[in-house]
């Protein structure tokens, strides 16, 4: 019973460069899952979190450290580990009934088995008198039931979930939480542990008993929560929104070191955060009932916005010092509230001020532009230097971030169809 | 639960449906027809000759039948040959370095002028067997059609959606089984598309592949081509005329019955699952889809096909975890050794072809003469593209108009346009008009169609939104033109030029030159240097020709076309 099915140990993963150097994006992960829990593995988007399903799912192998299952190392796509995907992955030319019985011929079963089950399968998740239809026919609630029972199919000793409900609307993805919790809490289902990867807090309390929270550049372990909680849980359950707020509080208790403590310099990653969102935020907090400090679940739940949405806003307005983050608040600094009282023209002018002085590569841009005669400089020239210490998705999504913002700021422009950055601005 | 009724109850509730009798007419049709065509293959060449092809309309049926024999087995062979080539490229790193480029220039050889080297070559390998010239021929086609039917695969595969792989992946699929279940499946709508468009090119080679002369040898296999070719040297219009209308037959047949129901069949294939789509049609396929008969037959088949074809995995059920393969350094060091050494002895081989019967001067002339027929490629397109760029969106942005045109359009592409020559240059000669320019139009008569069926394509793909808004703010006139018809319909116009211009360089080998009977007429170019070596027997100079054809197009399309594709791409694909 206690035996763990699944035992990771010291794993570390890293990515090759541009430059030929590696890039870390798991380090020191241990994680032993045990029969009969769901472990939640909760952070925000590039954390490694889904890059950590894929080498527990033997899709990839990891750089360093040793993933073991049953006391057997994970060297490829091990019988026994399914997983269930974001995107669905449904194959669009197999019907409902051809999808879910894949993975049962590629084992080899006689046929009549291999219905046998698989119409078992179809059943247990309410997919009955779909059998017949192609997944273009059925909406995503439906299509994600498929991805269940064809994961479930195999009777796998571990489930994995790599964000399944997120790319689900609110109420389906609830019903198909609810149905998923209910066919586990009754045994139903034919799994003994289950790896749920999220980056959606309420999720996780909802359904996981044990939470690992993860942070980002690189993914490593910050936290283990345990919820103790009975299921069904109740989200307006005040234990419950205590645990909410607990993950904030620890969510964005290390965001204050992200500028202060770990100094901002040319090759950070900068989150995409669009003007209009930092306006708009700053706005928000500066009326009523907020009057420039905000709890961030309340907010969040407010603005209807994830966890994983509104970090990076938060983030990007510390990078400014437009506001401060702390214990799960958010607080508007006095330059923030300066900010959501000018005109158009003035907050750009502020913006562009803050911009030049706390966004070390916005400076750079502009240093070299002055510098440069003509005052013109190629894309490429910057995204090579940040290839050099950050990947290349990264580079390409900084350098963006940092281009609307110069834009927005009237600090640079930028022509794509040359790819050059200059001074002017088209007159 | 739904309940499974034994299949035989249901299917002999009633005894035949007209469904049935109509599938079972359309089976025994095609072995009839594959019997039929078949029939001669093993005749020795000699008694070809003894019964040499006649002008009796009355053979067509047999010809059009052999002729279309020849392209569907081509065709089978080159969907053997994307099969292998292609996954080749797309699953092995070491592979793909060299077979992809290899592929690219391939594409550019114009196949025309490869006609005469490969016909000795097969005709060696079955001396005195019209075995031997009809391989030159398939050959000859499956050079035109398996090209970009490989590309269109190996591009399929790289593209399977991530998640897909991992699936398959994650349930343990074994190499094969993924192949048959996952990378065919979601290559399958390209590649029919590709088929068709390799079909369409290649009637094209088959009618000019059937009448082969090197030097002295001329073999004549029975065909459409062949009676052409016999019409022309008698001048005879009226055999010419039954030609063409063969011609339209069959291609008219193939559609219904080859490619629209594959087309039909391939929709479910379509990955992009967005719905509005209207999902195409084909009478044939609903037939063998409603025939209880076919549905029988299909049974055992498809059995079979799960069981032998798609074989259970291995060591499946023990083994916890696949060791990942390794490919060791060797194995691509000794790839890599091989391929030098091919190199090399390619080099080898070419420098002391090329020393042994041509000269500098050669090369001087004969790339003069790619330059004159380059001119007229240019002029062509841009001549094809003023008029047909307009028109075209003038008819896709009227849907009613779309729906009658487009297969027309599609039509006309797949319609050998070299039938139509005997016309053409009877006129030129009846008119005494200069061959220079007047048979110059011969090499885009049938690759216009490409830039106005992918004109028409890309208007109608304009979101009425965006029409809408050009609407509202009164935007006419050139205005209009310059800011929402011409940049919406540029990627697709740029597909079609780059087919067109593609197809003109090959077609200049049979268009520069033509006759009517004794009549010869001759056109300045690369083109007719080539077919007139071809006549003379004269390798080295058929080869440089050819090598050179293939550096003009190589060398367009890298510096113009590919660039320019990626432009309009990038800056202009709506969606």
């Amino acid at each position: 019973m206690n035996a763990p099915l699944l035992d990771i140990h010291g794993l570390r993963h890293t990515f090759p460069k541009a430059d030929g150097g590696d890039l870390l994006v798991l380090d020191g992960i241990e994680l032993q899952c045990v029969q009969g829990q769901i472990v939640g593995l909760l952070g925000r988007t590039g954390s490694g979190k889904s890059t950590l399903l894929r080498l527990i799912a033997g899709l990839a192998q990891p750089s360093g450290g040793t993933v073991t299952y049953l006391g057997q190392p994970v060297l490829g796509p091990a019988p026994g580990i399914a997983m269930v995907f974001q995107g669905f992955a449904l194959f669009p030319w197999l019907t409902v009934l051809e999808n879910v019985q894949l993975g049962l011929e590629a084992l080899g079963l006689p046929e009549p088995e291999i219905r046998k089950r698989a119409l078992a399968a179809i059943d247990l998740i309410g997919l009955d008198g779909y059998e017949s239809a192609y997944p273009r026919e059925l909406s995503g609630g439906m299509r994600q039931r498929v991805g269940f029972a064809r994961a479930l199919v195999v009777h796998p000793n571990i489930l994995l979930m790599d964000e399944p409900f997120s790319a689900l609307d609110v109420l389906t993805a609830e019903t198909l939480r609810t149905d998923f919790l209910e066919l586990w809490g009754d045994g139903k289902l034919p799994i003994k542990g289950v790896i749920l990867v999220t980056h959606n807090i309420e999720e996780a309390v909802l359904m996981c008993d044990r939470i690992l929270l993860f942070s980002n550049n690189p993914g490593r372990i910050i936290r283990e929560i345990g919820v103790d909680l009975r299921q069904p849980r109740n989200r307006l359950d005040p234990q419950f929104r205590e645990l909410v707020e607990k993950i904030y509080v620890a969510m964005t208790a290390r965001t204050p070191n992200a500028p202060t403590g770990r100094q901002i310099t040319i090759n950070t990653v900068l989150p995409r955060v669009s003007a209009n969102l930092f306006s708009g935020l700053i706005e928000t907090l500066a009326a009523e009932p907020y009057r420039g400090k905000a709890d961030l679940p309340v907010l969040a739940d407010e603005l209807h916005l994830e966890a994983d949405e509104l970090f990076p806003v938060a983030e990007a307005m510390q990078m400014f010092h437009f506001a401060e983050v702390e214990g799960g608040d958010i607080k508007l600094t006095d330059i923030g509230k300066q900010f959501a009282e000018l005109g158009t023209d003035d907050r750009k002018k502020l913006f562009q001020k803050q911009l030049l002085a706390f966004i070390p590569l916005a400076t750079h841009i502009r240093r070299v532009l002055q510098e440069r005669t003509n005052h013109v400089a190629p894309k490429s020239r910057f995204l090579d230097e940040l290839e050099d210490h950050m990947s290349t998705e990264d580079a390409e999504h900084t350098l963006r971030a940092v281009t609307a913002w110069g834009r927005y700021a009237e600090a640079f422009a930028y022509d794509d169809d040359t790819g050059m950055f200059s001074l002017e601005n088209p007159s | 639960m739904r309940v499974f009724v034994p299949s035989f109850v249901s299917d002999w509730s009633r005894l035949l449906s007209r469904w049935d009798i109509l599938a079972v007419l359309l089976i025994l049709g095609l072995l009839v027809f594959l019997g039929e065509a078949s029939r001669h293959l093993f005749e020795p060449l000699a008694d070809l000759q003894r019964t040499p092809p006649s002008l009796d309309p009355r053979n067509l049926p047999e010809y059009a039948a052999r002729t279309t024999l020849r392209m569907l087995v081509a065709m089978a062979l080159s969907l053997l040959f994307t099969f292998t080539y292609a996954t080749l490229a797309a699953k092995n790193k070491q592979a793909e370095r060299i077979l992809v480029p290899l592929l690219d220039i391939l594409q550019s050889v114009p196949i025309l002028g490869f006609i005469s080297v490969t016909v000795v070559f097969f005709m060696a390998l079955a001396p005195g067997r019209v075995l031997g010239a009809e391989f030159a021929a398939i050959f000859a086609i499956f050079t035109s059609q398996a090209w970009n039917m490989a590309f269109s695969f190996y591009q399929s595969l790289r593209t399977v959606p991530t998640e897909l792989v991992e699936a398959s992946r994650n349930f343990r699929l074994s190499p094969w089984m993924s192949f048959w279940r996952v990378d065919v499946p979601f290559a399958m709508p390209q590649l029919i598309w590709n088929m068709m468009m390799s079909m369409s090119g290649s009637w094209f080679f088959v009618v000019a592949s059937e009448a082969i002369s090197v030097g002295n040898t001329t073999v004549t296999l029975p065909g459409v081509g062949s009676y052409i070719a016999l019409a022309i040297e008698q001048q005879n219009l009226k055999a010419v005329g039954w030609a063409i209308g063969t011609m339209l037959v069959v291609i008219l047949v193939y559609d219904q019955i080859l490619f629209r129901p594959l087309v039909a069949w391939a929709d479910r294939f379509r990955f992009e699952q967005e719905p509005g789509i209207v999902a195409p049609r084909s009478w044939v396929l609903d037939i063998l889809r409603r025939s209880r008969i076919v549905d029988r037959v299909k049974r055992p088949f498809a059995a079979l096909w799960r069981r032998v074809l798609l074989p259970r995995h291995p060591d499946n059920v023990e083994a916890v975890s696949r060791a990942p393969r390794t490919r060791p350094g060797w194995i691509a060091f000794q790839l890599a050794l091989i391929v030098f050494a091919l190199t090399a002895l390619a080099l080898w081989q070419a420098l002391r072809f090329f020393t042994e019967g041509i000269t500098l001067a050669d090369v001087g002339t004969v790339l003069l003469l790619g330059l004159a027929t380059l001119i007229r490629v240019i002029v062509l397109i841009a001549l094809a593209t003023v008029v047909w760029v307009p028109i075209g969106v003038w008819v896709g942005t009227r849907p009613f108009a779309t729906i009658v045109v487009q297969p027309i359009a599609q039509f006309l592409a797949a319609f050998p346009a070299n039938v139509l020559f005997p016309i053409v240059v009877s006129g030129i000669v009846a008119w005494q008009l200069d061959p220079n320019i007047w048979l110059s139009p011969l090499m885009i008569l049938g690759t216009q169609w490409y830039i106005l069926f992918n004109v028409i394509a890309g208007a109608s793909a304009i979101p009425a939104e965006l029409r809408a808004v050009g609407a509202s703010f009164h935007v006419r006139g050139w205005l209009w033109w310059r800011r929402i018809a011409l940049p919406a319909v540029l990627p697709y116009y740029v597909t079609g030029a780059i087919t067109a211009s593609g197809g003109s360089w090959n077609a200049s080998i049979v268009a520069e030159v033509a006759s009517w009977g004794n009549k010869h007429l001759e056109a300045k170019g690369l083109g007719a240097y080539i077919a007139q070596q071809t006549d003379a027997g004269d390798f080295h100079r058929i080869v440089l020709g050819i090598a050179v054809m293939s550096l003009y197009v190589v060398v367009i399309n890298r510096v113009f076309w590919r660039p320019l594709y990626h432009y309009a791409e990038r800056k202009f694909r709506l969606g």
